[in-house]
Order: C-alpha cells, then structure tokens, then sequence
C-alpha cells in the first residue's frame, strides 16, 4: 500500500479559503443555508462555514445530513453506520449549499438529495467538494464549486484526511488498494 | 461493531453486548427520524414482512406495523383468529405458504415458548420474537433499555426493580438479560407464587418486600398480573395483591428520593399500579411506546442490514 499526497496542509489551507470567497461572490447570505453530507464532510462544511463567518462576519445557518438510510447500496455490499442529522432550521425555500469531501460516483449525494427532500423543499441546492473525481461518475451530478480536480483509475482510493489532534496536519491522498 | 451477531432476534440471550449497544444507537436516529415532519425513510423499500400473531396484541402490533410503515417495507399481517390455524394448519405449513409468497422477514407472537426457535431453524427469512409465550419478549426488554437509559444514561450499576407475576412474564426474562448484559443491578419483587424457583441463577436479587425494593431502586419497572396464563390462584384475591404489592401514591411518598415508574402494558389499573403513579411525571410509560417504534425500527434495519456469510 503506497500513498501519494495529492494536497497537504497548506494547499488545503488555501483551497478552502479560495472555495470560501467564491462562496462569498455567489451567494444571498439571507437566505442560504449550509448542510455538510456525514461522516467527513460535515469537517469540510465546519471549516468553509467558520471561514465565511471570519471573512464577512456571517453566521450561516449550519446542518448535518446523514444519507445511511437513503443509500441505493444499501444490502450491497458494506454495512452501515448511521450518524446523526441535525438540521435546526427550515430548509423550505432557502438556497441549501451541500458540502462533501469527495465526489466520486454521484450516489452518496444523490442520497443526501433525497434525504433533505423529507424536510422540505429548497429553493436550490449546490453542492461544494474539496475533491472531483470527475471520471468515476454513475449518476448525473456535477459539483458548483470545486476544490481540486482528480481523474483516477478505479482501483485508487483518494481520501481526505483530517488531522484529529495538532500532531496531524490535514491532506489529501491516493491510496493504491493492493488486489 | 457495525452489525448484528445472528440474523434473527429470538431473543436477549443470544445477543452480545455489542448486539444491544448498536441496537440502542440506531434506535436514536430512528427516534430523530420518526419526530421530523415526514417520518418516512424509503430503506427497506424492497422488504416484505409478515406480521403473524397467533396470540392477541395491540400495541405490539401496531407498534411493528408502525415501524416497518417508516422504513417504507411492504407489509401483511396475519391473525390466527381468522386464518386456517383454526382448520389445524401447522405452524411450519402456515409459515411455509406464506414463504413461498416472497417474504423476506417474519414477526411473531405465539403462545408456545420456543416457537421462533423452531422457525429459525426450520426456514430462511429473518424472523423477528415479537413475544412466545412466557418465554422471551426481546423488543420490549430493548425499548425499555432504551427508556432507561434516555433517562438516566448508562445502565451499568443503576439498580433496576422489576415488579409483579415474574413467573408468566416474558417481559421480566427478556429485561433481565438485557440489564444484566448492560451492567445493571436488578431485583424481582413479588409473591414467593410469582417467582420461579432457581431465577438468582441469573444473577439476580429476590426481594418479597415491596417498600424496601421501591427503597432501593433507581427504577421500578411494575409488571401487569397475567390473569390469562394463571390456571391455578397464586394469590388469594386481586385486593390483596394490590394491598401487599400495588405501586401507589402512599408507597412513593415515603420515599427518600424519586423514582423513574415504567410499565409494558397494558396496565390493570388499581392491580399492580395505581393511576395516580402510572399518570404521574415520573412515569415514562409513553415515552417506552414511542421509543418502541423507534427501537423496533433499529431491529428490522439492522436484521436486513445483516450480511450473508
């Protein structure tokens, strides 16, 4: 198992404030919410979250979606974990931004769709990642704003790691799965 | 830990630790998800369940009819009262026919102790011990686990009374495995009638004084008189009862502290607990209700969520 860092520290560090301020141009503060998909991009949402609110001041209202329970893979393959939703606001006619990590097939944000559906109906949503893997999709979904661009093979994982402790720096890596 | 040990649920006893604990976590975001405005999630959309009660119920059975409702399953239920059991169709054959209609999962009652045991292993589909006999009633010994410890937190040391006619309970078996597994202390009060002999085996405390256990407990859970399984009189007169082991008002007073009042239903009022303790603030009567759809949701999840060695 060999991997190669994609984005360190730093570089995520300044893709996220770059996402921030195009964030910033697009949006009506007043009607915007944000909602980071579980388990780890609610880590990416918190951190573009608390970096609108540095740089313009705005506190946006800001949710967790867990997509367990709406998945098409469900019985297919891994078992899942449900982790907690929390949505304390109404989602009915605002612009919802959705923030995930990586955007691989599609199919974990289709079912953050469908999942938010049960608790009204946005305005518009818009989906934010760090990271496309715009190769590997299966279902028609393109993200609004993009941190990096990945083409990869199949058999490459490329995960976000997000540093836990200050020991940690946070990054961006291919995993080679050995077959 | 991410998911169960056995693809059926016959009972507390053959569930790990790690069983119960997932089954707990899930149940809260079931319980989130049956609060919000739809109260739907389209996960077992695929599943068929049969609901077969051999044996009377009402809030069990809505409460699993409920909870597969929730999960977006298709469901057919099925009572022994109008169906061919009463033209003397086997147990295995009545299950069988309705098998071979593509049913994925089974809930069921029946009177026999023992009978999902038979089931599961005799057929292929998940099955689900909505209650055999006085044998094991799995699912309510998990809600009421789950209202417990929504209450007071974790279970381990708290010390938990379960009050009543223990000998025809299957709630009484099914709560005292799943409290002994989460680490609780637990006491049987009654009647000497009432209580099998050899239960301390379990590990358990006998107690046939009902002030002193109410003293002790952090949570008395008051078991209903099973008029319908006595064949013979274990105690002289339902008055008496009452008189020597009814929760009431007067016996909570001379408590030094409050204590939570739980109760599986349904209650025989003025019997084993008085209306004004089983309507007071420290009841949590209907939260064990309300948490039932929600932890029997966590089941059938879970069961189906199970993968195929």
């Amino acid at each position: 198992m060999s991997d190669t860092i994609l984005l360190n520290g730093n570089q995520i560090q300044l893709t996220i404030e770059r996402l921030s301020r195009e964030v910033i141009e697009s949006i009506n503060f007043q009607n915007t919410v944000i909602i980071g998909v579980q388990p780890r991009g609610v880590l990416l949402a918190e951190k573009v979250h608390q970096k609108i609110l540095e740089l313009t001041g705005n506190d946006i209202p800001f949710g967790k979606i867990d997509t367990t329970f709406h998945r098409d893979d469900f019985r297919r393959g891994k078992s899942l974990n449900a982790k907690v939703t929390e949505i304390d606001f109404h989602i009915e006619e605002k612009n919802v931004l959705l923030i995930d990590d990586v955007l691989y097939t599609g199919r974990t944000i289709r079912a953050a769709m469908d999942a938010l559906l049960s608790f009204g109906r946005p305005l518009k949503i818009e989906l934010l990642v760090l990271i496309d893997r715009r190769f590997n999709r299966e279902l028609p979904i393109q993200p609004d704003f993009v941190g990096d661009v990945v083409d990869t093979i199949e058999k490459v994982d490329v995960e976000v790691q997000w540093a836990m402790n200050d020991n940690e720096t946070n990054k961006v890596v291919f995993i080679k799965e050995n077959n | 830990m991410s998911q169960l040990s056995s693809k059926h649920v016959i009972g507390i006893e053959h569930l790990t630790v790690d069983d119960i604990q997932l089954i707990l976590q899930t149940a809260t975001q079931f319980k989130a998800i049956i609060n919000r405005p739809i109260k739907k999630v389209p996960t077992l959309r695929d599943i068929t369940i049969a609901n077969l009660f051999f044996e009377n119920s009402t809030r069990t059975r809505i409460s699993f009819e409920l909870a597969q409702k929730r999960l977006s399953a298709d469901i057919i239920n099925f009572s022994s009262s109008s169906s061919s059991v009463k033209k003397g169709e086997t147990l295995l054959d009545t299950v069988n026919n309705i098998l071979s209609m593509k049913v994925d999962m089974i809930v069921m009652r029946h009177a026999s102790p023992g009978a999902a045991h038979y089931l599961s292993e005799r057929i292929d589909a998940h099955i689900v011990n909505a209650g055999d006999g006085t044998h094991e009633h799995p699912t309510q010994a998990l809600l009421d686990a789950y209202s417990m410890q929504e209450k007071m937190g974790d279970l381990k040391g708290k010390k938990i009374a379960i009050i009543g006619d223990i000998m025809h309970s299957r709630v009484a078996l099914s709560n005292i495995f799943c409290l002994k597994k989460l680490g609780a202390d637990v006491t049987l009060c009654g009647p000497s009638t009432l209580i099998p002999k050899h239960i301390e085996k379990l590990g358990v405390h006998i107690s046939h004084n009902i002030d002193e256990t109410l003293q002790w407990c952090d949570v008395a859970n008051v078991l209903r008189i099973q008029l319908e399984r006595q064949n013979t009189k274990y105690f002289p007169s339902l008055r008496e009862y009452a008189l020597y082991f009814g929760v009431n008002k007067q016996r909570l007073e001379k408590l030094k502290r409050e204590i939570v009042i739980m109760h599986p239903g349904p209650i025989n009022r003025g019997v084993e607990i008085t209306s004004d303790v089983a309507d007071s603030v420290h009841s949590i009567i209907l939260d064990q209700v309300e948490n039932g759809v929600a932890v029997r949701m966590a089941v059938m999840y879970l069961l189906v969520n199970k993968q195929q060695d």
